[in-house]
């Protein structure tokens, strides 16, 4: 082997580290503006942080928020933001192979089952090079999240109301970006998007705040059922 | 306060209970076709679904708020041109905040 094949070698080892330590700086960073819309929906700095330590998965964690915000529903709020938790289940079904299979070590790498170490994990080659993606995405990200958590809690208090800052655009903005991928990556996906947002503001006059968005299911359920299926491979 | 705290912890203990459940789950739940697709576009539905009422929901009512509107307008012209996660957030909000403080909306 020549140097420059070890080389080459060592720099295709090195990416998935890489790539998750940048992507988890990146998103983890946005924990700031987490930090500052919970605290501007009223909870508190002490809860905004728990939550980023113990639920620690962003749309579920803005949704919350947004119940709070909107005042009361806080079991409908809490179930609309398990219900977008729901997700990162079906994300496990895909790593179950890549992780640890049992004891504490299971226990610990679920908790890094979410959008972006799964995005990381799924883009590698191998199961390696899968494994070291997700390890160094996890580790980076919530490390970061929480820290900026904690920056964000703890800044709105002193620089006004949340209104003034913009802060209520934080959190559908944040959904949109994030969804944003999907929503350009076919027809069913824009359909299904836009299905969601009609049902949920149609049933928003007349049902509890946190059930709209649950029953917004309800198109990801047609799109399932009427759109035509991938070619089975 | 402390119904806050009951949400916080019943969201955490939900949303850990739910990743770990896609770890333990028997193999071949996903083999239909049509549940594996429900479930790649039930994120879409529910995300869009909260972009919707955050937007024009205030508690059980619809309403417009005209620097909401510019702000979130901002964050689509963000992600038209590309722009990182983080920018689309500052952005949107930016957008909102100087509106408020130029009193235009």
């Amino acid at each position: 082997m020549t140097d420059i094949d070890d080389r080459v070698a060592e720099r295709t080892r090195a990416r998935p580290v890489r790539d998750g330590v940048a992507l988890g700086l990146a998103v983890g960073t946005s924990g700031i503006a987490f930090g500052a819309a919970a605290v501007g929906s009223g909870m508190s700095a002490a809860q905004a942080c728990v939550l980023s330590l113990l639920a620690f998965t962003g749309a579920s964690q803005f949704a919350l928020a947004g119940a709070v915000a909107t005042g009361g529903g806080l079991i409908g709020g809490a179930a609309s933001a398990i219900l977008l938790g729901s997700r990162n289940a079906l994300y496990g079904l895909r790593l179950a192979d890549l992780l640890p299979r049992r004891g504490a070590r299971r226990l610990l790498a679920a908790q890094g089952v979410i959008d972006e170490t799964t995005a990381v994990a799924l883009a590698q080659p191998d199961a390696d090079a899968a494994r070291r993606g997700f390890r160094a995405t996890f580790a980076t990200i919530y490390v970061t999240w929480n820290l900026t958590t904690l920056l964000g809690a703890l800044g709105a208090g002193r620089l006004g109301s949340p209104q003034s800052l913009g802060i209520d655009v934080i959190g559908p903005a944040a959904f949109l970006a994030l969804i944003w991928p999907q929503l350009r990556a076919g027809r069913t996906e824009r359909a299904v998007g836009l299905g969601g947002a009609v049902i949920a503001l149609a049933a928003t006059p007349v049902l509890p705040p946190g059930v709209p968005v649950i029953l917004a299911a309800t198109a990801a359920l047609a799109g399932a059922l009427l759109s035509p299926l991938p070619e089975p491979a | 306060m402390t119904a806050i705290w009951v949400a916080v912890l019943i969201t955490a203990a939900g949303c850990y209970a739910l990743k770990l459940t896609g770890l333990i789950v028997p193999r071949g739940v996903l083999d239909n076709p049509r549940v594996r697709r429900f479930a790649e576009l039930v994120p879409i539905a529910l995300l869009a679904a909260l972009v919707a009422v955050q937007t024009f929901g205030a508690g059980q009512s619809l309403s417009l708020d005209p620097a909401r509107l510019a702000g979130l307008g901002a964050a689509v012209a963000a992600l038209l041109l590309r722009a990182p996660f983080l920018v689309v957030i500052v952005v949107a909000a930016g957008t909102a905040a100087a509106l408020r403080a130029l009193g235009v909306a």
